[in-house]
Protein backbone atom coordinates (compact mmCIF):
# COMPACT_ATOMS: atom_id res chain seq x y z
CA UNK A 1 0.00 0.00 0.00
CA UNK A 2 2.81 2.44 -0.79
CA UNK A 3 0.16 4.69 -2.28
CA UNK A 4 -0.90 5.95 1.16
CA UNK A 5 2.19 5.58 3.33
CA UNK A 6 2.68 8.73 5.44
CA UNK A 7 -0.18 10.36 3.63
CA UNK A 8 -0.85 14.00 4.39
CA UNK A 9 -4.57 14.69 4.09
CA UNK A 10 -5.47 16.40 0.79
CA UNK A 11 -7.88 19.30 0.56
CA UNK A 12 -8.98 21.42 3.53
CA UNK A 13 -9.12 19.47 6.80
CA UNK A 14 -9.15 22.66 8.91
CA UNK A 15 -11.65 25.48 9.25
CA UNK A 16 -11.82 28.92 10.87
CA UNK A 17 -14.32 28.37 13.68
CA UNK A 18 -14.25 24.66 14.50
CA UNK A 19 -16.77 23.15 16.90
CA UNK A 20 -14.68 20.00 17.19
CA UNK A 21 -10.98 19.57 16.34
CA UNK A 22 -9.25 16.21 16.11
CA UNK A 23 -5.45 16.36 16.33
CA UNK A 24 -3.14 13.39 15.66
CA UNK A 25 -5.88 10.96 16.60
CA UNK A 26 -4.82 7.29 16.54
CA UNK A 27 -7.07 4.42 17.59
CA UNK A 28 -5.92 0.91 18.46
CA UNK A 29 -7.97 -2.24 18.99
CA UNK A 30 -5.49 -4.21 21.08
CA UNK A 31 -2.33 -4.47 18.95
CA UNK A 32 -4.06 -3.50 15.76
CA UNK A 33 -4.07 0.17 14.76
CA UNK A 34 -7.40 1.20 13.21
CA UNK A 35 -6.93 4.96 12.80
CA UNK A 36 -3.67 6.71 11.84
CA UNK A 37 -2.96 10.35 12.83
CA UNK A 38 -6.23 11.92 11.83
CA UNK A 39 -6.32 15.72 11.87
CA UNK A 40 -9.72 17.21 11.15
CA UNK A 41 -11.85 20.21 12.12
CA UNK A 42 -15.63 20.06 12.15
CA UNK A 43 -17.12 23.54 11.78
CA UNK A 44 -20.07 25.02 13.68
CA UNK A 45 -23.45 24.35 12.08
CA UNK A 46 -22.04 22.24 9.31
CA UNK A 47 -22.89 18.74 8.19
CA UNK A 48 -19.76 16.74 7.50
CA UNK A 49 -20.06 13.35 5.81
CA UNK A 50 -17.51 10.63 6.56
CA UNK A 51 -17.25 8.16 3.69
CA UNK A 52 -15.00 5.25 2.73
CA UNK A 53 -15.02 1.51 2.12
CA UNK A 54 -15.94 -0.95 4.88
CA UNK A 55 -13.29 -1.16 7.55
CA UNK A 56 -11.74 2.20 6.66
CA UNK A 57 -12.23 3.56 10.18
CA UNK A 58 -14.97 6.10 9.57
CA UNK A 59 -17.31 4.71 12.25
CA UNK A 60 -14.41 4.21 14.65
CA UNK A 61 -13.46 7.85 14.15
CA UNK A 62 -17.07 8.98 14.63
CA UNK A 63 -17.27 7.07 17.91
CA UNK A 64 -14.12 8.83 19.15
CA UNK A 65 -16.01 12.12 19.02
CA UNK A 66 -18.16 11.31 22.07
CA UNK A 67 -15.89 8.68 23.60
CA UNK A 68 -18.16 5.80 22.67
CA UNK A 69 -14.98 3.80 22.08
CA UNK A 70 -14.41 3.87 25.86
CA UNK A 71 -17.08 1.18 26.10
CA UNK A 72 -14.78 -1.24 24.24
CA UNK A 73 -12.15 -2.58 26.66
CA UNK A 74 -9.32 -3.21 24.22
CA UNK A 75 -9.78 0.11 22.45
CA UNK A 76 -7.18 2.83 23.04
CA UNK A 77 -7.36 6.37 21.67
CA UNK A 78 -4.37 8.73 21.51
CA UNK A 79 -4.19 12.34 20.35
CA UNK A 80 -6.58 15.15 21.18
CA UNK A 81 -10.20 15.87 20.41
CA UNK A 82 -11.11 19.40 21.38
CA UNK A 83 -14.73 20.46 21.81
CA UNK A 84 -15.16 24.22 22.29
CA UNK A 85 -11.59 24.56 23.53
CA UNK A 86 -11.53 21.58 25.94
CA UNK A 87 -9.97 18.17 25.30
CA UNK A 88 -12.74 15.58 25.69
CA UNK A 89 -10.11 12.91 26.47
CA UNK A 90 -8.96 14.84 29.55
CA UNK A 91 -9.27 12.36 32.48
CA UNK A 92 -11.34 14.92 34.40
CA UNK A 93 -14.08 14.93 31.78
CA UNK A 94 -17.28 13.13 32.80
CA UNK A 95 -18.51 11.16 29.78
CA UNK A 96 -22.21 11.26 30.74
CA UNK A 97 -22.76 15.00 30.13
CA UNK A 98 -20.29 14.75 27.23
CA UNK A 99 -22.53 12.21 25.50
CA UNK A 100 -25.50 14.51 26.05
CA UNK A 101 -23.62 17.40 24.43
CA UNK A 102 -22.39 15.15 21.64
CA UNK A 103 -25.41 12.94 20.94
CA UNK A 104 -25.54 9.93 18.71
CA UNK A 105 -28.01 8.27 16.34
CA UNK A 106 -27.31 4.69 15.31
CA UNK A 107 -27.74 2.62 12.19
CA UNK A 108 -30.73 0.64 13.45
CA UNK A 109 -33.45 2.61 15.20
CA UNK A 110 -33.26 1.57 18.86
CA UNK A 111 -36.20 3.04 20.79
CA UNK A 112 -36.48 1.98 24.44
CA UNK A 113 -39.31 -0.45 25.15
CA UNK A 114 -41.31 2.43 26.61
CA UNK A 115 -43.93 4.87 25.39
CA UNK A 116 -43.12 7.47 22.76
CA UNK A 117 -43.34 10.13 25.49
CA UNK A 118 -40.99 8.30 27.83
CA UNK A 119 -38.47 7.62 25.08
CA UNK A 120 -38.04 11.35 24.62
CA UNK A 121 -38.44 12.26 28.30
CA UNK A 122 -35.86 9.72 29.48
CA UNK A 123 -32.77 11.86 28.82
CA UNK A 124 -34.13 15.13 30.25
CA UNK A 125 -35.25 13.23 33.39
CA UNK A 126 -31.89 11.62 34.15
CA UNK A 127 -29.99 14.82 33.34
CA UNK A 128 -32.40 16.87 35.47
CA UNK A 129 -33.29 19.22 32.62
CA UNK A 130 -36.93 19.59 33.63
CA UNK A 131 -38.15 20.81 37.02
CA UNK A 132 -41.85 20.13 36.48
CA UNK A 133 -44.18 18.00 34.45
CA UNK A 134 -45.07 21.08 32.38
CA UNK A 135 -41.37 21.63 31.56
CA UNK A 136 -41.00 18.02 30.55
CA UNK A 137 -44.13 18.13 28.35
CA UNK A 138 -42.68 21.15 26.63
CA UNK A 139 -39.30 19.49 26.02
CA UNK A 140 -40.99 16.37 24.63
CA UNK A 141 -43.22 18.37 22.31
CA UNK A 142 -40.38 20.63 21.09
CA UNK A 143 -38.05 17.69 20.47
CA UNK A 144 -40.67 15.73 18.55
CA UNK A 145 -41.47 18.82 16.52
CA UNK A 146 -37.82 19.41 15.67
CA UNK A 147 -37.51 15.77 14.65
CA UNK A 148 -40.50 16.23 12.33
CA UNK A 149 -42.53 13.57 14.18
CA UNK A 150 -44.95 15.59 16.33
CA UNK A 151 -47.88 15.65 13.91
CA UNK A 152 -47.66 11.91 13.39
CA UNK A 153 -47.57 10.94 17.09
CA UNK A 154 -49.21 13.75 19.11
CA UNK A 155 -52.40 11.69 19.56
CA UNK A 156 -50.64 8.57 20.73
CA UNK A 157 -47.79 9.78 22.91
CA UNK A 158 -48.46 7.00 25.37
CA UNK A 159 -48.29 4.11 22.90
CA UNK A 160 -45.06 2.12 22.74
CA UNK A 161 -42.24 3.63 20.65
CA UNK A 162 -41.53 0.23 19.17
CA UNK A 163 -44.95 0.30 17.46
CA UNK A 164 -43.84 3.04 15.07
CA UNK A 165 -42.58 2.38 11.55
CA UNK A 166 -38.80 2.14 10.98
CA UNK A 167 -38.54 5.70 9.68
CA UNK A 168 -40.67 7.05 12.55
CA UNK A 169 -38.58 5.08 15.06
CA UNK A 170 -35.41 6.65 13.66
CA UNK A 171 -36.95 10.13 13.97
CA UNK A 172 -38.00 9.20 17.51
CA UNK A 173 -34.33 8.37 18.24
CA UNK A 174 -33.34 11.74 16.78
CA UNK A 175 -35.98 13.42 19.02
CA UNK A 176 -34.53 11.54 22.00
CA UNK A 177 -31.06 12.82 21.11
CA UNK A 178 -32.30 16.39 20.68
CA UNK A 179 -34.23 16.31 23.99
CA UNK A 180 -31.04 16.59 26.07
CA UNK A 181 -30.09 19.77 24.23
CA UNK A 182 -26.94 18.58 22.43
CA UNK A 183 -24.57 20.77 20.42
CA UNK A 184 -23.20 18.06 18.15
CA UNK A 185 -25.11 15.10 16.69
CA UNK A 186 -23.21 12.07 15.40
CA UNK A 187 -25.08 9.81 12.99
CA UNK A 188 -23.79 6.36 12.11
CA UNK A 189 -25.50 5.30 8.88
CA UNK A 190 -28.86 6.60 10.11
CA UNK A 191 -30.76 5.64 6.96
CA UNK A 192 -29.30 2.27 6.05
CA UNK A 193 -32.29 0.40 7.53
CA UNK A 194 -34.90 2.74 6.03
CA UNK A 195 -36.90 2.87 2.80
CA UNK A 196 -36.37 5.74 0.32
CA UNK A 197 -39.26 7.88 1.62
CA UNK A 198 -38.22 7.56 5.27
CA UNK A 199 -34.64 8.27 4.11
CA UNK A 200 -35.76 11.43 2.31
CA UNK A 201 -37.54 12.62 5.48
CA UNK A 202 -34.42 12.07 7.60
CA UNK A 203 -32.27 13.87 5.04
CA UNK A 204 -34.70 16.80 5.01
CA UNK A 205 -34.53 16.81 8.80
CA UNK A 206 -30.70 16.80 8.80
CA UNK A 207 -30.80 19.94 6.69
CA UNK A 208 -33.14 21.66 9.17
CA UNK A 209 -31.17 20.51 12.22
CA UNK A 210 -28.02 22.09 10.80
CA UNK A 211 -29.31 25.54 11.82
CA UNK A 212 -28.96 24.62 15.46
CA UNK A 213 -26.49 21.73 15.62
CA UNK A 214 -23.20 20.52 14.21
CA UNK A 215 -23.67 17.15 12.52
CA UNK A 216 -21.20 14.41 11.54
CA UNK A 217 -22.70 11.59 9.51
CA UNK A 218 -21.18 8.28 8.44
CA UNK A 219 -22.85 6.94 5.32
CA UNK A 220 -22.34 4.23 2.75
CA UNK A 221 -24.52 6.06 0.26
CA UNK A 222 -22.43 8.50 -1.69
CA UNK A 223 -25.53 10.16 -3.09
CA UNK A 224 -26.64 10.76 0.49
CA UNK A 225 -23.28 12.28 1.39
CA UNK A 226 -23.55 14.51 -1.67
CA UNK A 227 -27.11 15.54 -0.78
CA UNK A 228 -26.85 16.31 2.93
CA UNK A 229 -23.32 17.50 3.67
CA UNK A 230 -21.35 20.67 3.13
CA UNK A 231 -17.99 18.93 3.58
CA UNK A 232 -16.96 15.36 2.90
CA UNK A 233 -14.08 13.42 4.42
CA UNK A 234 -12.78 10.29 2.72
CA UNK A 235 -11.17 7.58 4.89
CA UNK A 236 -9.13 4.67 3.58
CA UNK A 237 -7.48 1.94 5.66
CA UNK A 238 -7.57 4.12 8.77
CA UNK A 239 -6.15 7.22 7.15
CA UNK A 240 -7.96 10.44 6.36
CA UNK A 241 -7.13 10.73 2.66
CA UNK A 242 -9.01 13.83 1.64
CA UNK A 243 -11.40 16.44 3.04
CA UNK A 244 -13.01 19.15 1.00
CA UNK A 245 -16.27 20.89 0.25
CA UNK A 246 -18.73 18.23 -0.88
CA UNK A 247 -19.13 19.62 -4.39
CA UNK A 248 -15.36 19.54 -4.90
CA UNK A 249 -15.04 15.97 -3.63
CA UNK A 250 -17.78 14.71 -5.93
CA UNK A 251 -16.75 16.61 -9.07
CA UNK A 252 -12.98 17.03 -8.81
CA UNK A 253 -11.48 14.91 -6.04
CA UNK A 254 -7.76 15.49 -5.53
CA UNK A 255 -6.60 12.05 -4.48
CA UNK A 256 -6.59 9.02 -6.73
CA UNK A 257 -8.14 6.85 -4.00
CA UNK A 258 -11.03 9.25 -3.41
CA UNK A 259 -11.66 9.34 -7.15
CA UNK A 260 -11.49 5.55 -7.41
CA UNK A 261 -13.90 5.07 -4.49
CA UNK A 262 -16.57 7.57 -5.48
CA UNK A 263 -16.54 6.45 -9.11
CA UNK A 264 -16.91 2.82 -8.03
CA UNK A 265 -13.50 1.65 -9.24
CA UNK A 266 -12.58 -0.56 -6.31
CA UNK A 267 -14.18 -2.47 -3.53
CA UNK B 1 -8.50 -5.11 -2.28
CA UNK B 2 -8.44 -4.68 -6.03
CA UNK B 3 -6.24 -1.69 -6.85
CA UNK B 4 -6.88 -1.39 -10.58
CA UNK B 5 -8.32 2.11 -10.80
CA UNK B 6 -8.93 2.02 -14.53
CA UNK B 7 -11.85 -0.35 -14.34
CA UNK B 8 -15.18 0.02 -12.58
CA UNK B 9 -16.47 -2.79 -10.43
CA UNK B 10 -19.32 -2.85 -12.94
CA UNK B 11 -18.04 -3.96 -16.34
CA UNK B 12 -21.22 -2.66 -17.96
CA UNK B 13 -20.53 0.84 -16.61
CA UNK B 14 -17.07 0.73 -18.26
CA UNK B 15 -18.65 -0.38 -21.50
CA UNK B 16 -21.33 2.36 -21.37
CA UNK B 17 -18.77 5.12 -20.80
CA UNK B 18 -16.52 3.73 -23.51
CA UNK B 19 -19.52 3.64 -25.87
CA UNK B 20 -20.51 7.31 -25.50
CA UNK B 21 -16.89 8.32 -26.04
CA UNK B 22 -16.55 6.20 -29.17
CA UNK B 23 -19.89 7.30 -30.58
CA UNK B 24 -18.96 10.93 -29.97
CA UNK B 25 -15.66 10.38 -31.79
CA UNK B 26 -17.36 8.85 -34.82
CA UNK B 27 -19.88 11.68 -34.87
CA UNK B 28 -16.88 14.04 -34.73
CA UNK B 29 -15.35 12.27 -37.72
CA UNK B 30 -18.60 12.65 -39.64
CA UNK B 31 -18.88 16.37 -38.82
CA UNK B 32 -15.25 16.95 -39.74
CA UNK B 33 -15.93 15.39 -43.17
CA UNK B 34 -19.11 17.44 -43.58
CA UNK B 35 -17.24 20.67 -42.89
CA UNK B 36 -14.29 19.69 -45.13
CA UNK B 37 -16.70 18.80 -47.95
CA UNK B 38 -18.69 22.02 -47.52
CA UNK B 39 -15.49 24.09 -47.68
CA UNK B 40 -14.30 22.14 -50.72
CA UNK B 41 -17.71 22.58 -52.37
CA UNK B 42 -17.74 26.36 -52.01
CA UNK B 43 -14.09 26.78 -53.00
CA UNK B 44 -14.33 24.62 -56.10
CA UNK B 45 -17.97 25.34 -56.93
CA UNK B 46 -18.79 21.62 -56.73
CA UNK B 47 -22.59 21.47 -56.41
CA UNK B 48 -22.68 17.67 -56.22
CA UNK B 49 -20.52 17.76 -53.14
CA UNK B 50 -22.77 20.49 -51.69
CA UNK B 51 -25.81 18.26 -52.29
CA UNK B 52 -24.05 15.42 -50.53
CA UNK B 53 -23.39 17.63 -47.47
CA UNK B 54 -27.05 18.67 -47.29
CA UNK B 55 -28.16 15.06 -47.64
CA UNK B 56 -25.98 13.83 -44.77
CA UNK B 57 -27.03 16.48 -42.28
CA UNK B 58 -29.70 14.12 -40.99
CA UNK B 59 -27.04 11.61 -39.93
CA UNK B 60 -25.40 14.27 -37.76
CA UNK B 61 -28.72 15.21 -36.14
CA UNK B 62 -29.56 11.60 -35.39
CA UNK B 63 -26.13 10.96 -33.88
CA UNK B 64 -26.65 13.92 -31.53
CA UNK B 65 -30.00 12.61 -30.29
CA UNK B 66 -28.72 9.04 -29.90
CA UNK B 67 -25.58 10.00 -27.94
CA UNK B 68 -27.47 12.42 -25.74
CA UNK B 69 -29.89 9.63 -24.93
CA UNK B 70 -27.01 7.34 -23.98
CA UNK B 71 -25.70 10.07 -21.65
CA UNK B 72 -29.15 10.36 -20.03
CA UNK B 73 -29.21 6.59 -19.48
CA UNK B 74 -25.82 6.68 -17.74
CA UNK B 75 -26.93 9.55 -15.49
CA UNK B 76 -30.11 7.71 -14.54
CA UNK B 77 -28.61 4.29 -13.99
CA UNK B 78 -25.15 5.02 -12.59
CA UNK B 79 -25.24 8.46 -10.95
CA UNK B 80 -21.64 9.00 -12.08
CA UNK B 81 -19.28 11.12 -9.97
CA UNK B 82 -15.93 12.87 -10.43
CA UNK B 83 -14.16 12.05 -13.72
CA UNK B 84 -17.05 9.84 -14.89
CA UNK B 85 -19.51 12.67 -14.32
CA UNK B 86 -17.24 15.09 -16.15
CA UNK B 87 -16.95 12.64 -19.06
CA UNK B 88 -20.73 12.33 -19.42
CA UNK B 89 -21.31 16.09 -19.13
CA UNK B 90 -18.47 16.87 -21.55
CA UNK B 91 -19.69 14.36 -24.14
CA UNK B 92 -23.22 15.72 -23.89
CA UNK B 93 -21.96 19.28 -24.43
CA UNK B 94 -19.55 18.32 -27.22
CA UNK B 95 -22.22 16.54 -29.29
CA UNK B 96 -24.32 19.69 -29.11
CA UNK B 97 -21.43 21.71 -30.57
CA UNK B 98 -20.81 19.05 -33.20
CA UNK B 99 -24.45 19.19 -34.25
CA UNK B 100 -24.25 22.97 -34.58
CA UNK B 101 -21.13 22.57 -36.75
CA UNK B 102 -23.13 20.17 -38.90
CA UNK B 103 -25.82 22.87 -39.28
CA UNK B 104 -23.21 25.42 -40.30
CA UNK B 105 -21.71 22.99 -42.84
CA UNK B 106 -25.14 22.51 -44.31
CA UNK B 107 -25.68 26.31 -44.46
CA UNK B 108 -22.41 26.64 -46.39
CA UNK B 109 -23.61 23.95 -48.80
CA UNK B 110 -26.97 25.72 -49.36
CA UNK B 111 -25.23 29.03 -50.08
CA UNK B 112 -22.83 27.19 -52.39
CA UNK B 113 -25.79 26.19 -54.54
CA UNK B 114 -27.04 29.79 -54.50
CA UNK B 115 -23.78 31.41 -55.59
CA UNK B 116 -22.64 28.62 -57.93
CA UNK B 117 -23.57 30.31 -61.23
CA UNK B 118 -22.60 33.82 -60.28
CA UNK B 119 -19.48 35.57 -61.46
CA UNK B 120 -19.11 36.96 -57.95
CA UNK B 121 -18.70 33.52 -56.41
CA UNK B 122 -14.98 34.11 -56.44
CA UNK B 123 -15.20 36.91 -53.84
CA UNK B 124 -12.91 36.37 -50.83
CA UNK B 125 -11.82 32.99 -52.21
CA UNK B 126 -8.48 33.08 -50.42
CA UNK B 127 -9.88 33.96 -47.03
CA UNK B 128 -12.56 31.33 -47.42
CA UNK B 129 -10.09 28.58 -48.25
CA UNK B 130 -7.69 29.62 -45.50
CA UNK B 131 -10.41 29.84 -42.84
CA UNK B 132 -12.07 26.64 -44.07
CA UNK B 133 -8.89 24.60 -43.90
CA UNK B 134 -8.02 26.07 -40.55
CA UNK B 135 -11.38 25.17 -38.92
CA UNK B 136 -11.20 21.62 -40.28
CA UNK B 137 -7.80 21.28 -38.58
CA UNK B 138 -9.29 22.78 -35.41
CA UNK B 139 -12.07 20.18 -35.34
CA UNK B 140 -9.66 17.31 -35.64
CA UNK B 141 -7.29 18.97 -33.13
CA UNK B 142 -10.10 19.39 -30.58
CA UNK B 143 -11.28 15.79 -30.98
CA UNK B 144 -7.70 14.45 -30.72
CA UNK B 145 -7.20 16.51 -27.58
CA UNK B 146 -10.42 15.02 -26.17
CA UNK B 147 -9.31 11.46 -26.95
CA UNK B 148 -5.86 12.00 -25.41
CA UNK B 149 -6.98 14.20 -22.49
CA UNK B 150 -4.47 16.69 -23.90
CA UNK B 151 -4.91 20.16 -22.36
CA UNK B 152 -2.05 21.71 -24.36
CA UNK B 153 -3.59 20.46 -27.62
CA UNK B 154 -6.92 21.97 -26.57
CA UNK B 155 -5.31 25.35 -25.86
CA UNK B 156 -3.71 25.29 -29.31
CA UNK B 157 -7.22 25.09 -30.81
CA UNK B 158 -8.30 28.12 -28.76
CA UNK B 159 -5.27 30.02 -30.11
CA UNK B 160 -6.14 29.07 -33.68
CA UNK B 161 -9.70 30.28 -33.15
CA UNK B 162 -8.29 33.76 -32.54
CA UNK B 163 -6.48 33.60 -35.91
CA UNK B 164 -9.68 32.55 -37.66
CA UNK B 165 -11.57 35.43 -36.02
CA UNK B 166 -8.92 37.86 -37.30
CA UNK B 167 -9.11 36.46 -40.80
CA UNK B 168 -12.91 36.79 -40.67
CA UNK B 169 -12.67 40.46 -39.70
CA UNK B 170 -10.28 41.12 -42.55
CA UNK B 171 -12.49 39.26 -45.07
CA UNK B 172 -15.44 41.38 -43.95
CA UNK B 173 -13.49 44.56 -44.74
CA UNK B 174 -12.67 43.13 -48.15
CA UNK B 175 -16.35 42.37 -48.84
CA UNK B 176 -17.42 45.87 -47.79
CA UNK B 177 -14.94 47.31 -50.28
CA UNK B 178 -16.47 45.22 -53.10
CA UNK B 179 -19.97 46.28 -52.15
CA UNK B 180 -19.05 49.95 -52.10
CA UNK B 181 -17.36 49.74 -55.47
CA UNK B 182 -20.19 47.84 -57.15
CA UNK B 183 -23.59 47.89 -55.48
CA UNK B 184 -24.78 45.19 -57.95
CA UNK B 185 -22.53 42.74 -56.10
CA UNK B 186 -24.32 43.26 -52.78
CA UNK B 187 -26.68 40.30 -53.20
CA UNK B 188 -23.87 37.82 -53.79
CA UNK B 189 -21.57 39.50 -51.29
CA UNK B 190 -24.18 38.88 -48.63
CA UNK B 191 -24.23 35.17 -49.56
CA UNK B 192 -20.45 35.07 -49.24
CA UNK B 193 -20.75 36.90 -45.93
CA UNK B 194 -23.07 34.19 -44.61
CA UNK B 195 -20.60 31.52 -45.66
CA UNK B 196 -17.67 33.26 -43.98
CA UNK B 197 -19.79 33.72 -40.91
CA UNK B 198 -20.67 30.00 -40.88
CA UNK B 199 -16.98 29.04 -41.10
CA UNK B 200 -16.14 31.44 -38.31
CA UNK B 201 -18.91 29.93 -36.13
CA UNK B 202 -17.52 26.44 -36.76
CA UNK B 203 -14.23 27.71 -35.32
CA UNK B 204 -16.10 28.93 -32.22
CA UNK B 205 -17.69 25.51 -31.77
CA UNK B 206 -14.26 23.81 -32.07
CA UNK B 207 -13.11 26.16 -29.34
CA UNK B 208 -16.08 25.13 -27.19
CA UNK B 209 -15.07 21.49 -27.60
CA UNK B 210 -11.54 22.34 -26.46
CA UNK B 211 -12.95 24.05 -23.39
CA UNK B 212 -14.72 20.79 -22.56
CA UNK B 213 -11.38 18.95 -22.84
CA UNK B 214 -10.00 21.26 -20.14
CA UNK B 215 -13.12 20.64 -18.01
CA UNK B 216 -12.78 16.89 -18.52
CA UNK B 217 -9.14 16.82 -17.47
CA UNK B 218 -8.97 19.45 -14.71
CA UNK B 219 -12.57 19.97 -13.62
CA UNK B 220 -12.28 23.72 -14.26
CA UNK B 221 -15.05 25.29 -16.30
CA UNK B 222 -13.27 27.70 -18.68
CA UNK B 223 -16.29 28.65 -20.78
CA UNK B 224 -16.41 32.41 -21.45
CA UNK B 225 -12.78 32.80 -20.32
CA UNK B 226 -10.10 34.62 -22.30
CA UNK B 227 -7.14 32.79 -23.84
CA UNK B 228 -4.87 34.21 -21.12
CA UNK B 229 -7.20 32.96 -18.37
CA UNK B 230 -7.35 29.52 -20.00
CA UNK B 231 -3.55 29.34 -20.23
CA UNK B 232 -3.31 30.32 -16.58
CA UNK B 233 -5.81 27.59 -15.58
CA UNK B 234 -3.72 25.03 -17.44
CA UNK B 235 -0.53 26.12 -15.66
CA UNK B 236 -2.18 25.87 -12.21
Amino acid sequence: MSIIENHKTDGKPFCDSPKLSARDVCVYYGEKQAIFDVNLDIGKNEVIALIGPSGCGKSTFLRCLNRMNDTIDICKVTGEIVLDGGNIYDPKVDVVPLRATVGMVFQKPNPFPKTIYDNVAYGPRIHGLATSRVDLDEIVEKSLQRAGLWNEVKDRLHSPGTGLSGGQQQRLCIARTIAVDPEVILMDEPCSALDPIATAKIEELIDELREKYTIAIVTHSMQQAARVSQRTAYFHLGQLIEVNSTDKVFTTPKHQLTEAYITGRFG
Amino acid sequence: MDMNFNQHISGQFNADLEAIRNHMMSMGGLVERQVANAVEAICSGDTHLADEVIRREDDVDQAEVAIDNECTQILVRRQPAASDLRMVLAVSRVVRDLERMGDEASKIAIHTLEVADSKNSQLCQQSMRYMGEEVVKMISGALDAFARHDVEGAIEVVRNDKLVDKQYASALRELITYMMEDPRSIGQAINILWILRAIERIGDHARNISEQVIYLVSGTDVRHSTLTEIEKTARD
